[in-house]
């Protein structure tokens, strides 16, 4: 069983509407209205043009496995040895996650795996965003 | 800046490397200033410039009783002093001060008085990555590499090979903490860190410090050792979130720092000597490669592998051991510095005959800053 807790975010201003979302089984992005851009992680303006005027957008949670590492050393609130990855979203944005619901093995991870997104509650306030192979 | 107008005159590390449980992280700073200053004769109230990250410029200057006219504390990680090196270039041709000591402390192995770095839950890697379970760099850094080797078809035995290359130079260095040969496969037998990284690809952890003295080339005359002048500088910053790093397979900072310190230099890749990558994993020295351009993209473990990195190859390359095996207290970039400074005075204990240029490639954080200092040891 996993020593301590994993260590939780704590949302900001600019970052309240994507924890909103994930709380709530969507995983949010933002687009710009100016250039189209989606982006991640959130901020109230685009990272590619600097427009202040952009929108929330639900994502489709669809995304591929794009590079991890698998750790094999104890962290607080997990059970090694586990992997921590990046993927890269259908959309283009990409983020950290973790990978269930399969074995944290170089043989079941392969990059460019079909993976789509998953919500596991934490506490009240805060669900992360995990990913899974994709049709499990 | 202006080629070789500014020159390394004084240059140390504390006088013990290693496991130095007695000394605190400015003590660490202070006794490589100390020596520093008695490589080149000079005593603190000499000193008006002063530059160094993990501790704050104000601490320094209390701490060895400096009154600067210019300080600078820029701190992004393990290049930091690459980027003081530049700075300092700067400050001294604008005449902000005349002689400039950059210093590096910390106590990475003993943790005595060092300074917290604490996870902020609400910084955008506190929200972002560290609920995912990353735990230090050897579960970050780490991270682009599968992509890497996906993309130019790397092996595991090709990046163990990195580590089997300045094990090879580490022999040479009476200092250097590990100096027994290993194989490919002793690396690959080595305990797994994060796959697939295991420890013997890993840096070391240590106590340690260094300390540069800077002052002008016309100045730098007067001095008793051979000045080291700056001959190209560079630096870039990316970000600090390895997950949003642009390109998995290349190093945005490295590419935008090297080609500066490049163009500022004036030099060919063929008229570099003696090279120091910033070590701190195994594959830094391939980003290194082929994003400051000594190779193509892909073609750095074959480099490697042919041994031209190597005792004897054509581009020695992390000759005092590296981060693998000399030292690393957790900002290594000042000791990738003081061996280029030795290389470039003839003193270094692996030293490449007739070196004349030598570039000193550096990174912070988790490929989230750059600094790169080109270094040439004739005034002509």
């Amino acid at each position: 069983m996993a020593e301590g807790k994993r260590p939780l975010p704590k949302p900001t201003p600019e970052t309240q509407h994507y924890w909103e979302g994930a709380k709530a089984g969507e995983l949010r992005l933002q687009t710009c209205n100016d250039c189209s851009k989606t982006y991640f992680p959130p901020r109230p303006f685009c990272p590619k043009c600097g427009s202040r005027s952009v929108k929330v957008v639900k994502a489709s949670g669809k995304a591929k496995l794009f590079s991890y590492v698998i750790h094999a050393r104890p962290a607080p609130g997990f059970d090694p040895p586990y992997a921590i990855a990046v993927v890269e979203l259908a959309e283009g944005p990409r983020m950290m996650t973790n990978i269930v619901g399969c074995p944290q093995t170089p043989e079941a991870l392969k990059l460019d795996m079909d993976l789509e997104v998953t919500f596991e509650a934490q506490n009240d306030a805060i669900s992360l965003p995990f990913f899974k192979p994709a049709g499990k | 800046m202006k080629q070789k107008s500014v020159a390394v005159v004084g240059a140390a590390e504390t006088t013990q490397l290693g496991v130095i449980p007695g000394m605190s992280q400015i003590q660490l700073h202070a006794d490589a200033a100390l020596n520093a200053m008695k490589d080149c004769g000079l005593k603190p109230s000499d000193i008006d410039g002063v530059a160094t990250a993990g501790e704050v410029p104000q601490a320094l200057a209390q701490y060895l009783g400096i009154t600067p006219t210019w300080a600078d504390g820029t701190a992004v990680g393990g290049c930091s002093f690459m980027l003081h090196v530049r700075h300092a270039a700067a400050a001294i041709n604008e005449e902000l001060c005349k002689t400039v000591l950059i210093t590096h402390g910390e106590s990475g192995k003993s943790r005595v008085a060092p300074t917290p770095r604490p996870p902020y839950p609400d910084s955008l890697a506190g929200q972002f990555e560290a609920p995912y379970g990353v735990f230090g760099p050897p579960t970050m850094f780490t991270i682009p590499v599968m992509r890497y080797m996906k993309t130019y078809g790397i092996t595991e035995e090709q990046i163990a090979m990195v580590s089997v290359v300045q094990r090879e130079w580490a022999a040479k260095n009476p200092r250097a903490t590990f100096k027994d040969p290993i194989t490919v496969a002793d690396v690959l037998k080595s305990r797994m860190i994060a796959y697939p990284f295991r420890i013997l690809m890993c840096c070391l952890v240590t106590d340690g410090g260094g300390a540069l003295i800077l002052t002008s080339a016309e100045r730098a005359k007067d001095f008793p050792t051979k000045p080291v002048y700056i001959l190209g500088t560079g630096e870039s910053v990316e970000g600090p979130m390895i997950s949003q790093m642009e390109d998995f397979t290349s190093s945005k900072a490295f590419r935008v720092s090297g080609k500066k310190a490049f163009d500022e230099a004036g030099i060919k890749h063929s008229d570099v000597d003696h090279l120091m990558i910033y070590d701190a994993f195994a594959h830094l020295p391939l980003y290194g490669l082929e994003d400051l351009g000594f190779v193509k993209r892909g073609e750095a473990a074959a480099f490697i592998g042919e041994r031209h990195t190597a005792i004897g190859g054509k581009l020695p390359c992390n000759t005092n051991g590296g981060g693998l095996s000399y030292m690393h207290s957790g900002m290594y970039g000042m000791y990738a510095l003081q061996e280029s400074v030795r290389q470039m005075r003839g003193i270094a204990p692996a030293q490449v005959k007739d070196a004349k240029i030598s570039v000193c490639h550096g990174v912070g954080g988790m490929f989230a800053a750059s600094g790169t200092i080109i270094f040439s040891n004739e005034k002509g």
